[in-house]
């Protein structure tokens, strides 16, 4: 018969994610200097966290980061044709891009493209992902995540070859469309995984066990549940439609034409500040797509890995 | 045991069929073809030459194109430039993301979240827009079209696609650790070269692998910045599909480069497996 | 008739056998529990019962009817989880409601049902709330509730006090017993704590390796264990490897090696030479001094190697002539105890002939 003593209580240093709490007393005082080198946790001090070189760089970093797109934006209210330096402030580049009839047309023809193939893409990755998180498939994560890791050009030279040497399909919306919902199951069926995963699985055996059947399961307890996921999954395969150059670019055909694509030949052939026009326009919708996105399933980024 | 065919087996199929079927046509399918038609003759105007002539069996599968792309010393020297400049890259991205993974790592979750989500949004932007960008800064700067513009813009990229990988390993590694080092004598440079960087290699071969592969099939990057020497794989194969309509070549290079993607991916893995053995204590 | 009958089931994992041939059956109206460590099959029988697995072989039969190809929505068998499981995005009434809106229950019984059943489980102000919103004996009690609303021929509870403190334990021990004997609903209950399988069963089986050791009331298995598994398993016993040397119809005489003779009751026609071991319960053993003794047939002189006062009983590790470390428990209230024993003390161990139990190998 053994009644064990308690173990003594360990002092446990608090990571730097949890912020604010002092160290247990107990712990050895060393002499430390005020921000301690090798970026060490943090201890009772909130906000800071390692040296201010680390700071300068990641500033620097991000500054890198967005420098480039800040002088795209800024120059697109250019008054001036060449890119060269600012003469003064204008919206005649919107304007003329809004009475361009062949941006418009590639506009509309990405939105519809972007809005089929995410819808198409959420209901198979929404399948997908479920499948992947409950039954282990052996074939389907290898199916649906290869597309997301391997080189654009790869997947759109094998579409190309397939559409047209074996389907002897003409090339257009529909290629498109078929190309845009392959590689976005994947993207889908990844944050509606990690949104199962993150759920108690009893839950659904709860509900057959409470007499649901696997379809009113779905439809009570499962769908509800995910629809955080399924919005983030949308919003993300849109953004990918939208922004697809490389793959878009082989199976598109002659006879359509997307918006990346009209921008890549404005790029190659005439630089107006019309081409930074379109891009500030392209950046603003995708950035408000992406915070939502982020909105609604906040670890669906993180899902990347 | 046999399991008969029940609602929940009913359910099983039914969800997992579509996306299989769908991936299998629309995505295996076509690989596989690939392979096929790096065997094929090309066609008169382009496109593959019929296997088939009138019933008879002409055009038989052959080994042209990749006699083709040995034979010439110029192919292999772009491969092996594009690994070159998808390696340059991965190392500088490494450099760049480091204190960036880093200081996300150690901040407060709010903050957390919101640098990160700082980190994506130029990667939501337009690859186009991206390369647009470089495009205006280096043109004033005279180094449009070289090498340097091209690396500039990979980089530029890719970056997110290192931070991300990083972040995450890094925000899992135990501050105890360094405290530890510290108190055995160890100095700053010592302690992250002994501690933090052996324990951040998983999340540096994720972030290379996720850097590395896509870089190697690239083309537009170096169709726009880049000069006429500047040539990576992808930009030979969009010419042999879309200019020279040489399609055989072109599924032949595509075969290479798959091949080359699919050795890097397996490397990358075996390295993170390695290296992950010993940081099991971090996570 | 037995409600639930479970004939010759087997249940295999690839070589594995979680379930061995076992049977049993189970009266309406018990609280029956599954007893055993972890890997001992019970828990693998409680979702075969429940439908999300099928027995190898065998059969199961609920009121006479098989079960086999019945998927889990249509048992008449409810479930409640160790991790509760309950639907997050749906509140408690809401929980409640759910097994009644899938048996297609009219809006008002369905309202009226729950209403009654949150009374039931003491929840009624917690209606509209959430369940992340809740504590942990408060889910419990809300899965509780969910499981019975539809009147289920058996509830099933896979270990369902796991994750409560000790203190919240014990009251939800009474809670259930009040609950079950209210409602009237027969509970299968799966639990590796046999003191609460003690506490809360009519009947309990104990279960090892696939196997049941012994079906029985909570006082049988304490009392009269049938092996040294379950003897081990229920309380603390003493266990000495003994050999029978004579065996007549009153009395029962045991050799224990080093130590000599040890006398119990036994009724069975056992034969010199058998080998097993002698079960004795702690509580049943006397410690005294060497200068005081009782009038007992086991006697056995030894020194304290180790004592544990705990206010009300005070723990005894004896060593004996031979290095048996016996375990004693003596209370502290005893009438004429003048002091209690100290470490080293030499003492004698006693018991009465019938106070232990021969177990065959």
């Amino acid at each position: 018969m053994k009644v064990e003593r308690p173990p003594p209580p360990t002092p446990r240093p608090e990571g730097g994610g949890d912020g604010g709490s002092p160290p247990i007393g107990g712990s050895m005082q060393l002499a430390r200097p005020a921000l301690s080198p090798g970026g060490e946790a943090v201890r009772g001090r909130p906000g800071s966290g390692a040296r201010p070189w680390i700071w300068a760089a990641s500033l620097g970093v991000y500054a890198f980061l967005y420098l480039p797109l800040a002088v795209v934006v800024l120059f697109s209210f250019n008054d001036s044709v060449l890119n060269a330096e600012w003469v003064g402030f204008t919206t005649r580049w919107y304007d003329r891009l809004l009475h361009d009839e062949d941006m418009l047309r590639a506009a509309a023809n990405s939105l519809l493209i972007a809005l089929v193939s995410s819808s198409t893409a959420t209901v198979l990755g929404a399948m997908a992902g479920i499948a992947m998180h409950r039954y282990r498939p052996r074939l389907l994560p290898f199916l649906a995540l290869t597309p997301v890791a391997m080189p654009e050009i790869l997947l759109g030279v094998s579409l190309l070859l397939f559409f047209r040497q074996v389907l002897d399909l003409t090339l257009g919306l529909t290629s498109i469309l078929i190309a845009h919902v392959t590689f976005s199951i994947g993207f889908v069926a990844v944050i509606v995984r990690s949104r199962l995963a993150g759920m108690d699985e009893s839950i659904f055996e709860a509900a057959r066990d409470l007499g649901a059947t696997p379809w009113a399961t779905f439809r009570r307890i499962t769908l509800p549940l995910i629809l955080p996921a399924l919005a983030a999954g949308f919003l993300m395969a849109f953004t990918l439609s939208i922004d697809d150059f490389v793959i878009t670019f082989f199976v598109a055909g002659v006879g359509v034409v997307t918006l990346p694509l009209q921008i890549y030949s404005m790029i190659k052939v005439t630089v107006t500040p019309e081409v930074n026009a379109v891009s500030t326009l392209l950046m603003l919708l995708t950035l408000s797509v992406v915070v939502a996105a982020a909105r609604f399933a906040p670890d669906a980024l993180k899902a990347r890995e | 045991m046999i399991r008969k065919l029940n609602p929940g087996n009913l359910a099983r199929w039914a969800v997992t069929l579509p996306p299989s079927l769908f991936l299998v046509v629309f995505f295996l399918l076509p690989a596989l073809i690939v392979v096929a038609a790096s065997l094929r003759e090309p066609g008169e105007f382009g496109g593959l030459a019929p296997l088939f002539v009138g019933g008879a069996f002409t055009h038989a599968l052959t080994l042209d194109s990749y006699r083709f792309f040995f034979g010439d010393t110029i192919y292999l020297e772009i491969f092996v430039k594009s690994f070159f400049i998808a390696l340059l890259t991965t190392l500088i991205c490494i450099a760049l993301a480091y204190p960036l993974a880093w200081l996300i790592a150690r901040s407060p979750k709010r903050r957390r979240d919101l640098l990160v989500l700082l980190v994506i949004l130029p990667f939501a932007s337009n690859l186009l827009i991206r390369v647009y960008a470089w495009i205006l800064l280096l043109g004033p700067l005279n180094l449009l079209y070289t090498p340097v513009a091209v690396v500039a813009g990979m980089v530029y990229v890719h970056l997110p696609f290192m931070v991300l990988p990083l972040y995450t390993n890094l925000e899992k590694h135990d501050p105890a650790l360094l405290e530890a080092a510290q108190d055995l004598g160890a100095g700053t440079w010592t302690r992250f070269w002994r501690v933090t960087f052996p324990l951040s290699l998983p999340g540096i071969f994720s972030g290379s692998a996720l850097v590395f592969i896509p870089v190697l099939g690239m083309f537009a990057i170096p169709e726009l910045l880049g000069g006429t020497g500047d040539l990576m794989i992808g930009n030979l194969i969009k010419e042999q599909f879309l200019d020279n309509r040489d399609w055989p070549f072109g599924a032949t290079l595509s075969l290479l480069l798959t091949v080359a993607v699919l050795l890097c991916a397996g490397l990358a893995v075996l390295a993170a497996k390695k290296s992950f053995k010993g940081t099991e204590a971090v996570t | 008739m037995a409600l639930l009958e479970i004939r010759n089931v087997t249940r295999r994992f690839g070589d594995f056998k979680a379930v061995d041939d076992v049977s049993f059956s189970i009266e309406a109206g018990e609280f029956f529990t599954l007893l055993g460590p972890s890997g001992c099959g019970k828990t693998t029988i409680l979702r075969m019962i429940a439908g999300f697995d099928d027995p190898d072989a065998g059969v199961m039969l609920l009121d006479g009817r098989p079960l086999t190809g019945i998927p889990p929505e249509r048992r008449p068998v409810h479930t409640v989880f160790q991790s509760y499981a309950l639907f997050p995005h749906m509140t408690v009434a809401g929980n409640i409601a759910f097994p009644l809106e899938m048996a297609g229950k009219s809006r008002d019984e369905i309202a009226r049902r729950v209403a009654e059943t949150l009374a039931l489980v003491h929840l009624e102000d917690k209606g509209g709330s959430y369940p992340h919103e809740l504590s942990g004996g408060q889910k419990q009690r809300v899965a509780l509730a969910r499981g019975l609303v539809n009147r289920p021929r058996l509830l099933l509870l896979d270990e369902p006090l796991g994750a409560l403190d000790a203190k919240l334990r014990v009251e939800m021990q009474s809670e259930l017993i009040a609950l079950q004997r209210e409602v009237g609903i027969t509970f299968v209950f799966v639990t590796h704590s046999q003191q609460e399988a003690l506490a809360l069963s009519h009947r309990i089986a104990v279960m090892n390796r696939g196997r049941i050791e012994q079906l029985d009331e909570p006082d049988k298995l304490y009392g009269l264990p049938a092996n040294r598994f379950v003897a081990d398993f229920i309380g603390k016993i003493n266990l000495i490897e003994v050999e029978v040397a004579a065996a007549s119809k009153v009395l029962l005489t045991l050799t224990a090696a080093g130590l000599g003779e040890i006398a119990a009751a036994d009724a069975r026609p056992l034969q010199p030479g058998e080998r097993g071991c002698f079960a004795l319960r702690p509580e049943l053993i006397r410690v005294y001094g060497r200068k005081e003794s009782a009038d007992l047939k086991n006697r056995f002189d030894g020194r304290v190697k180790e004592l544990l006062y705990l206010g009300d009983v005070t723990h005894y590790k004896v060593a004996l002539a031979n290095g048996f470390l016996i375990e004693a428990l003596m209370p502290n209230a005893a009438p004429g105890r003048a002091k209690f024993h100290e470490v080293g003390d030499a003492v004698t161990v006693c018991w009465r002939h019938d106070a232990g139990i021969f177990l065959r190998d």
